[in-house]
Formats: structure tokens, C-alpha cells, sequence
């Protein structure tokens, strides 16, 4: 049973917002990682607000000159079957496919997944970590398999989510609705790193919540994909994976972005990985090359070694196919 | 009210699961008419402690349910502990197994990971709800036909996610029965028979069974 708490549905967005800017108020979406949070005690709540009344929140509309704007409570489900996405930003469909189960996907939202907290072991568990107001990273001298190759400092955690690398990779924006208003935040520009803040992962301020990401029409000759290594073959977090955006023009590649999931606490952008790319035909060359960009400068732990081969196999692999 | 389902059912448990089940097995929603006293006197007790209860109203298996709920009661405990409707199991109850699953307007979810009181207006389906009267259902048909199971804990779980895979793929690819099947953990491994049991539902529903 999980400790008792008081329910509100909120009625607006700034109902949400300003009920949200207490701390013991956790906003409640999809509920698969709040109520699995608050069942391992790791977070404490005398209050759930619920968005779930909020239809303004929900499905996906048509953006300005052939973009999209996905509602956080947009589910996973509705994001890797819809026909525009599937066809047009491949990455975020292949990603969204990729979470959890198909009763996760079902239930959980696009806002949700992007707000998930980290599934560090230790952090889930019954360990007073620094991000949860102790003094230790108990991955630093203990079991470090899942934890990361870059990023670290302080807190090694991996962050969990699949669609956030895919939209990094597509430059996407996330529009963030406070008691203040309204803000855009580049995705990229959205996770923080532990050497910025241990106790959260995201730019968001006490009050703030995710309403809408926001993505650009797709480029002319874009391609993408998203690969995800995990230890069974569903249901499961990525040990590591690859969110791949390219354009395309006249057999060479002119833009592209690189976004590793799995090996960092934020989705990890290579610019190295990218610079190799661009200007260049995609071929088993180049693939070669990036992938060997993309992990220089890895710092594994004791128990997280073999992340950097399999970053380098996901990179040549993904980027190969993407040639063909 | 703090313990675990499972640790509450350790304690005082065989002998209420042998109600419900006999309560259930014909007419699941009498179990609401006639909660016998432990679960009366738990109902109590958490309106005492908060004054906190939620009036709500649950469409299950096409039935409706008034009842007042916690905020915190998920909709496995009120599916087993409240209305007795004891075929969804409960495990890890974080999302973890998918014993619990169930379908809510169609799709298959976790009633461990859903608030009862988010559920509300919502028609939520059992394992219970996929017989034909006091017949198998297809997709329960095939289960015991290929023998898909073993310990049988998973199952309704099992049944249920294959029942939502069958009605947005009547006739799957054997990809597209493991990809159906891949939140639900199975720790018998019946998993081959399981996979042979959906495509005989496909056959059973497309013969209109």
C-alpha cells in the first residue's frame, strides 16, 4: 500500500502549476514512474495533482509549416503509431516503440518520459545517495554496470528515457508552463548535468510543468534512427543506444546530429561524432570514424567498460544502415 | 492499511481468497453486495484515518461499481481487496510483471501503476471479463488447449494482454505475438506455448468463437 496522500484534479494548467509549486505536491501524468517511485519510498508526496483532466494537454497537432506539437500527455502508444511521425521523424517513433512494454507505452506519456527519474539502483533502492540528500555515489566503489561513461561527476546515473536522446536529435523544444508563464526550452538545453545540480535532472523550477514539445518541419533529405541495446530484447532500459538525425543533400551528409543514450546522466550529444559526418558521403568509412569520435573521452567506472565498445558497434551499425 | 497486498494475505489471506473465489466464480459483482467483515472493518478504518475517501463509480466488465476509495488505492487493490475480483494478480506491483494487467478502454495496462481513482469513467476489463457468459473465452479457450501455462500466475495477465494484441491484430506475425506478450514476464518460461495459444485464439476468433 502506498502512504497516504490527497488527490486534486486540476481544472487548468495554472491550477496545476500553482498547486505544484509546493514540494510535497507531485504531479501525476502516466503514473509508471511517480507511483513506482513512491512505492520504493524514494520520493515522498502528501499531495498528487492529476493532468489527466487537462485535454488541452493531450494528442498531436499540426505545427506551423509542417511541424508538430505533441501534448505531454501525448502516450507513447499515440507517438509510435502515428502515421507523420512514422514517416517523417523515424527516430522518435523507433524510440517511443522502444520503452517499457506495451502496457507502459499505453499509460505512459511523452511529458512523463522526459521527466522520469533515474532508475540507478542504488537511488531506487534503499540508499541515501547524494541525490537524495546524502554524501556518497555508492556506484563510485560499488556496482557500476548500469552507470556512466560520460557526464559523471559526483552521481554516475544514466538517464532512462528513450524518446529524450530522439529529440535532442531533432532539435526539439519543450514549452514549460509555470505560475509565471510560459517559456520554450530547447530540448537540449533542457537536462542537467550532476556538476550543475544532485537533486534534479531537468531545468524545470518548483511549479513548472512540461505542456507541449514542440518539433520542427523535417528537413529536406532527413533520414533518422534510433537503436537501443538492452540485456533482453523488451522491456527493458537501454545499457546503451543511438539517436541518429542526418540530411542529406547531393550523396553527402549536411546536417546531422548524434545523440547516445544510455551512457550519460542527460542524452549525450557527440559534436566529435557529428563533425566526422558532415561534408562527407555516408559509408562504412565514415561510420567507422564517428564511432570512434564518439568515445574518446569515456571514463568508465569498474563495471561499465564494455559501454564503450558497444557505443562504438551501435554508432557503425546504425550509421551504416542509415546509408542504404 | 500499510501492508502489502501479499503481506496481507500471508497474514489472514487463504481463507478470504477461498471466499472470493467461490463468491467470484459465478457472479463476480455480488462480491460488492456481501464484503465479509476484515475488508468492511479495513474500509472503515481508512475513512477514519484521513477523511480522505473519493467517491468514485468503476465500469468493470460492463457493470457499474459506487464505491468511495483512497487516493493511494491502486485499481489492482480495489479490483482484488474491494470488489473481489480476484483473476488479476497481484506480484510486484511496480510495473515489473504485468500479472495485473488489465484493459482500460481497450488497451491493456497495469492496474498496479493506475490510481482507482484516475480510472474513473473508464471501461476497465477484467480477466473475468472475457467470458462468453459462463464459457471460455477464445483467447482463454486456447490457453488451456495449448497448454499455456504452468504455474498459472502469470496467466490472466497473459490472457488479457493477448486479448488486446488480438483485437488491434487479429492475425499477428509471430513478432508481433512476442512484441504483444513482452510486458507480461512468465517465470515458468511457457513462453513457446504461450506464443502457440495466440495464434489459436487468431483461428478461434476468426472462426467466431
Amino acid at each position: 500500500m502506498l502512504s497516504q496522500f490527497s488527490y486534486q484534479r486540476a481544472a487548468s494548467i495554472k491550477e496545476a502549476a500553482e498547486a505544484a509549486s509546493r514540494p510535497d505536491v507531485r504531479i501525476l501524468a502516466g503514473g509508471t514512474d511517480l507511483l513506482g517511485c513512491l512505492r520504493n519510498q524514494v520520493l515522498q508526496a502528501n499531495r498528487l495533482v492529476s493532468l489527466n483532466g487537462l485535454s488541452a494537454l493531450k494528442g498531436i497537432r499540426q505545427g506551423p509549416g509542417g511541424g508538430l506539437r505533441l501534448g505531454a500527455l501525448t502516450t507513447l502508444t499515440e507517438i509510435a503509431e502515428h502515421r507523420q511521425i512514422l514517416d517523417s521523424y523515424s527516430v522518435l517513433a523507433q524510440a517511443a516503440a522502444s520503452v517499457g512494454s506495451p502496457q507502459l507505452r499505453n499509460q505512459g506519456t511523452l511529458g512523463g518520459n522526459l521527466c522520469q527519474r533515474p532508475r540507478c539502483w542504488y537511488f531506487r533502492g534503499d540508499f541515501k545517495c547524494r541525490r537524495k540528500g546524502g554524501d556518497t555515489c555508492f556506484a563510485e566503489g560499488g556496482d557500476s554496470q548500469l552507470h556512466c561513461i560520460f557526464g559523471g561527476a559526483s552521481c554516475y546515473m544514466v538517464h532512462p528515457s528513450d524518446t529524450a536522446p530522439a529529440l535532442v536529435a531533432l532539435d526539439a523544444k519543450v514549452s514549460i508552463t509555470g505560475r509565471r508563464g510560459t517559456r520554450l526550452v530547447p530540448l537540449s538545453s533542457f537536462f542537467v548535468l550532476p556538476a550543475d545540480s544532485l537533486v534534479k535532472e531537468t531545468v524545470l523550477q518548483p511549479g513548472e510543468i512540461v505542456t507541449e514539445i514542440l518539433l520542427d518541419p523535417p528537413q529536406p533529405g532527413a533520414r533518422s534512427a534510433y537503436r537501443k541495446v538492452r540485456e533482453r530484447g523488451a522491456f527493458d532500459f537501454a545499457l546503451a543506444g543511438a539517436a541518429i538525425v542526418v540530411a542529406m543533400a547531393e550523396g553527402k551528409v549536411r546536417t546531422a546530429r548524434v545523440v547516445l543514450s544510455g551512457v550519460a546522466p542527460v542524452p549525450w550529444r557527440s559534436t566529435d561524432a557529428e563533425k566526422t559526418i558532415i561534408g562527407k558521403p555516408l559509408d562504412a568509412a565514415v561510420a567507422v570514424a564517428a564511432a570512434a569520435a564518439a568515445v574518446k573521452g569515456a571514463s568508465p567506472l569498474a563495471d561499465n567498460g564494455y559501454k564503450v565498445p558497444l557505443v562504438r558497434g551501435i554508432l557503425e551499425e546504425t550509421l551504416t544502415a542509415l546509408a542504404a | 492499511m500499510r501492508k502489502s497486498i501479499r503481506e496481507r494475505e500471508s497474514r489472514t489471506g487463504l481463507s478470504r481468497r477461498r471466499f472470493f473465489n467461490s463468491v467470484a466464480s459465478g457472479a463476480a459483482e455480488a462480491a460488492i453486495l456481501t464484503v465479509p467483515g476484515a475488508v468492511a472493518a479495513e474500509a472503515a478504518v481508512g475513512q477514519a484515518a484521513d477523511g480522505n475517501m473519493v467517491k468514485t463509480v468503476l465500469d468493470i466488465n460492463g457493470r457499474s461499481h459506487s464505491l468511495s476509495v483512497e487516493p493511494r488505492w491502486t485499481l489492482l487493490y480495489v479490483l482484488r481487496d474491494r470488489l473481489g475480483l480476484m483473476g488479476t494478480k497481484a506480484s510486484c506491483e511496480r510495473g515489473e510483471c504485468g500479472a495485473c494487467t488489465v484493459l482500460i478502454d481497450g488497451a491493456a495496462r497495469y492496474a498496479c501503476m493506475t490510481l482507482a481513482v484516475e480510472a474513473t469513467g473508464a471501461e476497465i476489463t477484467t480477466v473475468e471479463g472475457l467470458m462468453r457468459g459462463e464459457e471460455l473465452g477464445p483467447v482463454q479457450q486456447a490457453f488451456v488447449e495449448e497448454d499455456a501455462f504452468q504455474c498459472g500466475h502469470c496467466t490472466s495477465g497473459q490472457v488479457v494482454s493477448v486479448e488486446a494484441l488480438l483485437r488491434k491484430t487479429p492475425q499477428p506475425s509471430i513478432e508481433q505475438i512476442r512484441e504483444g506478450v513482452s510486458g507480461n514476464v512468465c517465470r515458468c518460461g511457457a513462453y513457446a506455448n504461450i506464443f502457440r495459444a495466440v495464434q489459436k485464439a487468431a483461428e478461434l476468433r476468426k472462426g467466431g468463437r
